[in-house]
């Protein structure tokens, strides 16, 4: 595509553009320090996942005045309108996401006053599938890649079959032994958090592909998380 | 490398369907059908398919000299005047083709009426601006003249402004003023169809906004076909927006998807704002 005649409105496009990569690249970060303070039982990660957090709501603000005035000054249309409002609806689901991360982060400090004897090989690959569909959806924001979207899009399911996974397992560590509810607790919402994490993720790569194509993306979305019918009875009952 | 309504109607599962509007688009009042359009040797229109449906708004943009105004002056046969223009192709209403020979121009005038970019009212009072082209048709009573009058004024949202001065001049009144009567004026002979030429470019944005409210009145009473410059005015009047470029039309497509995901770059990059 052709420059504006208007090299402003060009430049005001590619400076939203850059807002929305680096307000990703924050909430990257965030997320990263976040599952590191709950796998590592790093208090210095957790701080810093916390301390983000403001920066992130002060760059959704000012993305978001962005978006009124260009709206009020530029009346955009076709792409320029769909990157425009897409962006955002994808500071609000980038912003969530860098709450979930400060909420785990926060989660992490209790948990790690607990030893505990299970692995977190289920969470430890929760959090890693999460990390690496936020790092692609924040390269196609860059890059307005619809591919790289679908890709996100398609691999939502399989965050929400470990978040399934672990659901149960932790809720069998509880009913073994009624000590460990504290810590399994935090835990569980810990992967709560990270499978919401992945959700937004998800809307993001609709909203890209929408921006990119002109068309939403109509098939029925993957979802899996199957937890809120989950049952897990004692042994013997 | 037109595309037209009917191949459109053909297929019409162009890309994700459930995106395109759901607003359906009426019978076609008007259809034209392979339409060339001469200045001398200069080919102005080059095989144009349009249908403009029945009580909506088709809009035309595109770039100076792209041809859309020549295509309103080929709906009224303004180009007859003119000796070398010519048009071949089909413009059918009512099963007519309209741009045939024999065809009688003064009834073909009154059934498609046409307002212009500059409000021209006639140095006449507003009353007789009214009646002036009525009375080339009808010959009506002086009591069915007066309700004739009311009749077109206040369907052109002028009435209340100038029901107490109808026999003064009409040049006394201001742009938008003058452009709304010549609306009235066009209407006022009852046609089918109105062609507005860059209605509002002449006008300040409060008697545009006038004009554009009393052409979302006007369509449920008459099929409208408007070309306008403001891309923002034919998002917001038109039910279907068609693109011009260099004598081709390019695309045409329901307002809501011309404006937010239109399909040809040469349209997106034209809207957006990238050439032109």
């Amino acid at each position: 595509m052709s420059e504006h005649i208007v090299k402003s409105y060009e430049t005001e496009l590619n400076r939203l553009r850059r807002l929305m990569t680096e307000m990703g690249g924050l909430v990257e970060s965030q997320v990263e320090m976040a599952t590191q303070a709950v796998l590592n039982k790093d208090a210095a990660a957790a701080a810093h996942a916390m301390e983000t957090d403001p920066k992130v709501d002060a760059m959704e603000r000012e993305a978001e005045q962005f978006v009124i005035r260009m709206l009020a000054l530029r009346q955009p249309m076709a792409q320029d309108l769909r990157q425009i409002v897409s962006s955002l609806k994808m500071t609000g689901d980038l912003e969530r996401i860098g709450d979930y991360a400060a909420n785990v982060a926060k989660r992490s400090l209790v948990l790690s006053q607990f030893s505990l004897n299970f692995p977190f090989a289920g969470l430890s690959q929760m959090s890693r599938l999460v990390k690496e569909n936020l790092k692609t959806i924040i390269d196609a924001i860059g890059e307005s890649d619809a591919d790289k979207a679908l890709q996100v899009w398609r691999s939502d399911a399989a965050i929400d079959d470990l978040y399934n996974t672990i659901f149960r397992e932790l809720i069998t560590y509880m009913m073994e032994d009624p000590r460990t509810i504290t810590p399994c607790t935090h835990l569980l919402f810990i992967a709560k958090n990270l499978e919401r994490i992945g959700d937004h993720a998800t809307n993001i790569a609709e909203t890209i592909y929408y921006a990119v194509k002109g068309e939403p993306l109509t098939d029925a979305r993957p979802k899996s998380d199957i937890s809120a019918y989950a049952v897990v009875r004692p042994a013997g009952e | 490398m037109s595309n037209s309504i009917t191949e459109a109607d053909a297929k019409p599962n162009i890309g994700t369907v459930s995106t395109r509007s759901t607003e359906a688009l009426n019978e076609p009042r008007i259809a034209i059908r392979n339409l060339d359009f001469y200045y001398g040797a200069n080919r102005a229109l080059k095989a144009i398919n349009l249908d403009f449906p029945a009580g909506q708004v088709t809009g035309m943009i595109g770039p100076s000299g792209c041809g859309k105004s020549t295509l309103l002056r080929v709906l009224n046969r303004m180009y007859d005047l003119y000796p070398g223009q010519r048009a071949t192709g089909e413009v059918l209403m009512d099963g007519e083709n309209i741009i045939a020979p024999g065809i009688d121009l003064n009834q073909l005038r009154s059934r498609i009426g046409m307002v212009f970019q500059k409000p021209t009212p006639f140095p006449m009072s507003i009353y007789e601006n009214i009646t002036f082209g009525v009375k080339l048709h009808e010959r009506l009573s002086k009591a069915d003249m007066d309700e004739r009058v009311e009749w077109s004024l206040t369907r052109a949202a002028l009435w209340a402004e100038v029901k107490d001065r109808l026999h003064s001049s009409a040049m006394g009144l201001s742009g938008g003023q003058q452009q709304r009567l010549c609306i009235a004026r066009t209407i006022a002979v009852r046609p089918e169809v109105i062609l507005f030429d860059e209605p509002t470019s002449a006008l300040d944005p409060i008697s545009t906004l006038k004009i554009e409210e009393l052409i979302d009145e006007l369509k449920r009473e008459f099929t409208i076909a408007i070309v306008t410059h403001n891309m923002q005015q034919a998002a917001r009047c038109a039910d279907q927006v068609a693109f011009f470029y260099l004598g081709e039309m390019v695309e045409v497509a329901a307002a809501a998807d011309m404006f937010t995901a239109p399909k040809q770059k040469r349209t997106q990059e034209y809207i957006t704002g990238r050439f032109g």
